[in-house]
């Protein structure tokens, strides 16, 4: 493979997401509905951190993870990579990208081909890039050590002969193979036990400082986000609500979203249940979700502005921001509670 | 004391192919006292929803080999004829599921499946039976009840769904509520309303319930006591905040170690190695023993009788220093 | 890379390996332990090897006429099963005609199985607009019931074996061509396709690596099971005049030439459609068999 190494330098975000869309027709639904799975979504992602990305279902994240990898095509928007371009002349093709940026699935039954013993699974990327099947094999055999796995007594096994926290080694394995920059991890703990998880999380841990990578790691669980990111985004119904480092956001989020978020975890203290839920109701339906704010429906501070006005998140000026789209941030907003807050 | 609402004694089920016999609960033994909660907490394969199902019988017949009692409110459950059978389930004891999504019958509305069950099991008009259906839509606090009881499954939102589903499971007054992870499909903050929710009506209708989870921190919200399932056995057992604050069994130890919960940024968690036995293959001793740091040579001959350290304590590990056992 | 590298160790034991037979190996343990479907895969295999090896087994010439030897019963001078109404040894022309009613069955299937499937496969991998060609395509065919359509298209082409199977293979393709468009819909959404095609890995890559195998099973449980409808098909082809012409030894036809004779000899009459009913419900339960054990979620 050609030389895949750092050209931007080290101040280069390794990724650059500007003003991400994509918007499904809903079959069978009313002419004109759409569901807005991303709605203009910027964020950046430097080299070597881990950015989080916590939300719930519906909010947009697997669709957004997808659009990265062009698996899906955004209906606008722009990435670049390492400075270059995703899709352009000046920049780098979309196979050149996926070369260099993989993905991490959930574990689940349809995450490995049932007919392939995962050694063949693994070996597959480096075949398409142009190796050997003798290197595609010795590759398999290597990244399967790296991942904690004895080549010898999984390599020929089939995937149904495979506990899930081996199954997701073997999907780490798959993602390495072809040696990527940035690995796109999509709930990629959150089928496995407990006990199973803290492996792989440590698994991923020392993967990321062997082998120099970049995460993105989506999760719904905010325990494990905290645990294994440099900095979060919070998503709610196909738009960023939150950005910030981890303990800025984790000891003072800004968005009342992210702090109905904390506030809904269990208290692991039998003495001090919760008492209220922080929320009522389900999240809204991404058809046609709410005008304004978005998280207005369930938001106890809500007011006319938050209807009438979509709240814009801040301009980051470094990687240590901490932004929020919120009109209680914004003191121009006219929100009661604007000056207050900050 | 008073009469233990459920009493299970020795409960093994077996799953029997033509290649091979899946152990999945071996000796289990446990009660539950009228207006408790009792969470199983296990991960999967643990044994812990085969259990839950064998108390309803709900298992299937051709394959499950349930030995043991299993005694709910008086009445031996595994000695039912098919008529009692169908007045214990539904009526006396009712369950709710992971998934309301296939646990509702996605033809008919969400009121006419909850006047069924309470016609089928107290009879009466079906003007009185919906009037029931709407009093228990409101009870599980669904918005705008009325308009909700002719909604079909699928047009309701995942949280709605799922306290139709307890609605309708609440429909004939249950003197026990069996629930296997209602809220792990759901979202956080939808996950902890309904959690509350259950909390409340528990304690309001005195329901006994058994809860299974794989969450310590759901356990931590709703439990009384604990029960820790690993490989088809309990292998510890105590009042909800004495398991949290002082795990026995190594098992129990190493799975709050694992739960990711705040822990530092700088190390690695402490994970415990490996993974759960093969249910066809149990080893002969404790099945925890080739995960386990402190196992010895006794851990591997037979597996660990119980022992009862404390008042209500219980834990199936040689390390666990015995005192007289205590009376039930 | 270097060896130096710090990762989580895990003593865990791993477990003896569960017993390693791959997809195909625990088909065939399955297979063994299903003693219906054991049985009747022996009579399709006596059933072939009885029309491969017919020069040998039989006892007389198929075509030898006889005058005075017609539609004489079982046993009759050696005659294990009788003879026809022009005098041959039915037993010599079961046997032969098994050769042609076989092949009319298993032939047109292989046919539609490669024409379909492929079909299929890139209709379900293909865009919208391919799928809707192709398939809405398929449609017309499958408008029409397929006896129907195999007494027409033989109909129109004249009879004779060859445009019998031609016929027939027209009837399967559109039904195969849907088996395999459904499969390989269901497996191109699935994870690993997509992980794969994260890879960077082009559509015929993907195709080879990751559709065809999990396709290929479908398809050949749904062929397996065409092939004893092939065989009726054929039979009644042939039965109408449509399929293979006198004085060819085959089921169909035999059974239409004795079927004047029922009153005569009416135990001689019912052979070949014993034969036509054996064979075919043996194709059916081996399929059926076959269907079951391969048919694990894996």
């Amino acid at each position: 493979m050609e030389n895949l190494s750092d050209r931007g330098g080290p101040a280069q975000p390794l990724l650059i997401a500007k003003d991400l869309r994509k918007h499904f027709k809903v079959k069978g639904g009313a002419p004109g509905a759409t569901v807005r799975a991303v709605d203009g979504v910027s964020f950046t992602i430097h080299k070597g951190e881990t950015l989080g990305i916590v939300g719930e279902s519906g909010c947009g994240k697997s669709t957004l993870a997808r659009l990265l990898l062009h698996l899906i095509e955004p209906d606008s928007g722009e990435l670049v990579f390492d400075g270059d371009p995703v899709g352009e002349m000046r920049g780098i093709s979309v196979n050149a990208l996926r070369r260099q940026v993989q993905m991490v699935f959930q574990d689940s039954a349809s995450s490995l081909n049932p007919r392939m013993p995962v050694r063949d699974s693994i070996a597959f990327g480096p075949h398409v890039h142009g190796k050997t099947k003798a290197e595609s094999s010795r590759i398999a055999r290597d990244v399967l050590v790296k991942v904690g796995l004895k080549p010898d007594l999984f390599g020929p096994r089939y995937p149904h002969e495979l506990s899930g926290g081996q199954k997701q080694r073997v999907n780490i394995a798959r993602a390495l193979a072809i040696e990527p920059r940035m690995v796109i991890l999509d709930e990629a703990v959150s089928a496995l036990d407990k006990s199973v998880e803290a492996q792989v999380l440590n698994l991923l841990r020392a993967l990321k400082e062997n082998f120099n990578l970049t995460y993105l790691f989506i999760s719904h669980d905010l325990s494990v986000v905290r645990y294994i990111s440099d900095r979060v985004l919070v998503m709610y119904l196909g738009a960023v609500v939150e950005l910030g480092p981890v303990n800025e956001i984790f000891s003072r989020p800004k968005h009342p979203y992210t702090v109905a978020l904390l506030a809904s975890r269990p208290s692991m203290d039998p003495a001090n249940r919760i008492e209220e839920p922080p929320l009522t109701g389900d999240p809204p339906s991404p058809i046609d979700p709410p005008s304004g704010c978005r998280f207005r429906t369930r938001c106890q501070f809500a007011e006319t502005v938050c209807a009438e006005v979509q709240p814009v998140l801040g301009q980051w000026n470094d990687r240590d921001s901490h932004i929020a789209a919120c009109h209680m941030r914004d003191p121009a907003s006219g929100h009661s509670r604007a000056t207050e807050v900050n | 004391m008073s009469s233990p609402l459920v009493e299970v004694q020795d409960l093994n089920v077996r799953f029997v192919t033509r290649e091979s016999t899946a152990h999945a609960v071996n000796g289990v033994t446990f009660s539950v006292q009228p207006g408790e909660v009792l969470c199983i907490l296990g991960e999967s394969g643990s044994g812990k929803s085969v259990t839950l199902r064998a108390l309803m019988r709900l298992l299937p017949a051709n394959k499950a080999r349930i030995s043991g009692s299993i005694k709910v409110d008086g009445q031996d459950v595994l000695a039912l004829d098919a008529a009692g059978l169908s007045r214990l389930r539904g009526g006396l004891v009712s369950m709710i599921f992971q998934e309301p999504m296939t646990a509702l019958d996605p033809v008919y509305t969400i009121g006419d499946q909850i006047v069924e069950t309470i016609r089928r099991h107290k009879g009466g008009t079906k003007a009185a039976a919906r009037a029931r259906a709407l009093e228990l839509l409101e009870l599980v606090k669904i918005p705008s009840a009325a308009q909700r009881l002719d909604n079909y499954p699928h047009e309701l939102s995942g949280g709605l769904r799922q306290r139709a589903m307890i609605a309708m499971a609440l429909s004939c007054g249950p003197r026990l509520l069996l629930a296997d992870e209602p809220t792990t499909a759901l979202d956080a903050t939808v996950q902890i309303q309904v959690l509350i929710l259950l909390r409340k009506l528990q304690a309001d209708l005195g329901m006994g319930t058994i809860f299974v989870t794989h969450d310590l921190g759901v356990a931590s919200e709703i439990a009384d006591r604990i029960a820790v399932m690993y490989a088809g056995r309990i292998i510890e057992e105590g009042p909800v905040a004495d398991i949290l604050a002082n795990p026995l069994h190594p098992y129990t130890r190493g799975l709050m170690a694992s739960t990711v919960h705040g822990q530092s940024r700088d190390r690695d968690i402490d994970a415990i190695p490996g993974s759960p036995p093969d249910l066809r293959q149990l080893p002969p001793g404790c099945a925890f023993a080739p995960r386990c740091a402190q196992a010895s040579g006794d851990c591997l001959t037979a597996p660990p009788e119980p022992r009862y350290p404390a008042p209500g304590r219980m834990a199936r590990c040689v390390q666990v220093s015995a005192k007289t056992p205590e009376f039930a | 890379m270097s060896n130096a590298m710090t990762l989580p160790q895990h003593p865990a034991k791993e477990q003896a390996a569960p017993k390693q037979r791959g997809y195909w190996g625990s088909v065939l343990y399955r297979l063994r332990y299903d003693p219906v479907t054991v049985f009747f895969g022996c009579v399709v295999l006596a059933i072939i090897l009885a029309a491969i090896f017919a020069p040998v087994l039989a006892p007389f010439d198929p075509y030898k006429e006889s005058i005075i030897g017609r539609l004489k019963p079982m046993g009759w001078k050696g005659h294990l099963l009788g003879t026809d109404e022009l005098g041959r040894d039915l037993l010599s022309r079961l046997l032969y005609g098994g050769q042609v009613s076989l092949l009319m069955g298993v032939v047109p299937v292989a046919i539609a199985t490669v024409i379909g499937g492929t079909l299929g496969v890139i209709g379900g991998f293909g865009g919208r607009r391919v799928n809707t060609a192709i398939m809405r395509t398929m449609d017309v065919f499958y408008a029409f019931p397929s006896v129907l359509l195999a007494v027409a298209i033989s109909g129109a082409m004249g009879g004779g074996a060859a445009n019998g199977m031609i016929a027939l293979s027209m009837v399967f393709t559109p039904a195969m061509c849907r088996v395999a468009e459904t499969a390989t819909a269901q497996v191109k959404n699935l994870d690993f396709v997509e992980a794969a095609r994260a890879t960077g890995a082009g559509t015929l890559t993907i195709l080879r690596y990751h559709i065809l195998g999990n396709v290929l099973g479908p398809v050949f449980i749904y062929a397996s099971s065409l092939v004893s409808v092939g065989i009726l098909l054929a039979s009644g082809l042939s039965f109408l005049g449509l399929g293979v012409k006198p004085p060819t030894a085959d089921w169909g036809l035999m059974l239409s030439t004795l079927r004047q004779s029922i009153y005569i000899n009416p135990a001689i009459c019912a052979l070949p459609g014993v034969a036509i009913l054996i064979a075919s419900v043996s194709f059916n339960l081996l399929s059926d068999g076959i269907r079951s054990a391969m048919d694990v979620r894996l």
